[in-house]
């Protein structure tokens, strides 16, 4: 196995874990505040409602966090989850292209683009 | 009735067991999970799929490094396959929100079986009379991965075969919320002919990929409510940060018929509840 491919597998792993920590803080943070106000309240999964429409998007989880909702800052930290992998696939994408890899390049910008056109809500309606 | 801090709690410490064994015999905390919050806690289908699948991301993603650190995962190979996969989990995830939610009941029961069946199956890890495949040649999919006996090469088989198995790997991901690792596993172990232990941490790798890529439709949808995804995801990171250590050496066979029963009684209450229209 060449030591350069080695290599970028190592800060691929770190750099997920690390991402994932991240998260896991920013949800248990968002978690903590939400049980402090929350946490005697009964809780309602019994019947689907679907969230409110400013913890489906990107846009209105942001708003929720700078209005000061425990619950968009949960899901915010949900979001930065989401993004590793992600993260991974543009790394990967970087880092075949440094090595000259093209066939290994196309590949991976395949998957990047099919993660894009996924996370960007469109080919379906937004309802 | 509980509180929603005890309800948490609750959740995260099956969320733990979940991803600890989840981890350990490969098939993810995320193929319990659901049917755990389902069947125990009386949780609509919908939501505890979207909470599931950002538990099955954090297990992935979680777990990546001590995967790599291993020396298991084949970065090629996951590359390859996950231009299947992600294709797959999109489709799945559109059909979701199509389907009547006692169907979907129903597939992941089938699909949990099946699971159990693959879990409690001893693992044929010598291919060494395997030839060349011109394509996996062409991809540069063959490596080698450490043994006690040192490293030893390996060849891909069938894969064409494996790269249409994955695309029905991602399609149940993204239509069950699930990263199906028993599939990913089926598909690579079986069919590709890729040493267990490989197959086992690149499917991992491509876990969190795939997961993502049904992610956005979910979250637009509504299925990802972040008080019950909180616990899901912190209990299952947690047990399977623990059980990925605990991977290379330990021999998981009870474990894993263990693991596979209770899979097992999960998958036949699934179908039971599903067919009679209480999911």
């Amino acid at each position: 196995m060449p030591g350069k491919e080695d290599h970028t597998e190592r800060i691929l792993g770190v750099l997920l874990r690390a991402g994932a920590m991240a998260a896991a803080a920013v949800v248990l943070a968002g978690g903590i505040w939400y049980m402090a106000k929350f946490g005697t309240l009964p809780p309602h999964y019994r019947t689907f409602r679907g969230e409110p429409q400013d913890l489906r998007s990107v846009a209105g989880i942001w708003h929720g966090v700078l209005h000061g909702q425990p619950r968009s800052l949960i899901q915010f930290g949900l979001l930065l989850l989401i993004a590793t992998p992600i993260a991974r696939v543009v790394f990967s994408v970087i880092a075949f292209a440094l090595e000259r890899d093209k066939l290994y390049f196309a590949l991976t910008l395949a998957v990047l683009s099919v993660l894009v056109w996924s996370l960007s809500g469109m080919g379906y309606a937004p309802h | 009735m509980m509180n929603s801090l005890e309800f948490s709690l609750a959740v995260g410490l099956f969320g733990a067991v979940a991803g600890f064994l989840g981890a350990l015999t490969g098939l993810g905390g995320g193929v319990v999970m659901t049917p755990v919050l389902t069947l125990l806690f009386g949780i609509d289908i919908r939501y505890a799929i979207g909470a599931t699948l950002v538990s099955v991301i954090a297990t992935s993603s979680g777990a990546a490094s001590a995967f790599l650190k291993e020396g298991f995962s084949n970065i090629r190979i996951g590359m390859f396959l996950e231009i299947a996969t992600t294709l797959g989990a999109v489709a799945g995830a559109f059909l979701a929100t199509r389907i009547p939610t006692s169907a979907v009941g129903v597939i992941l029961g089938v699909v949990l079986l099946y699971s159990a069946l693959i879990s409690t199956r001893p693992k044929p890890d010598q291919h060494a009379d395997a030839t060349a495949n011109p394509l996996a040649e062409r991809l540069r999919l063959n490596s080698t991965y450490p043994t006690p006996h040192g490293w030893q090469p390996y060849r891909v088989q069938h894969v064409k075969t494996g790269f249409g198995l994955m695309f029905g790997a991602g399609a149940v991901s993204g239509l069950l919320g699930i990263g199906s690792g028993a599939l990913k596993v089926l598909a690579m172990d079986h069919a590709m002919r890729i040493p267990f232990k490989v197959s086992t941490s690149t499917s991992n790798f491509m876990i969190g990929v795939t997961a993502a890529a049904s992610a956005g439709v979910y979250l637009h949808r509504g299925y990802i409510d972040p008080v019950l995804a909180m616990p899901v995801m912190l209990g299952v990171s947690i047990g399977s940060l623990f059980g990925a250590r605990h991977l290379s050496g330990a021999d998981t066979r009870v474990l894993r018929i263990l693991f596979g029963l209770v899979i097992g009684v999960l998958a036949l209450e699934m179908i039971y509840n599903g067919l009679k229209g209480k999911i």
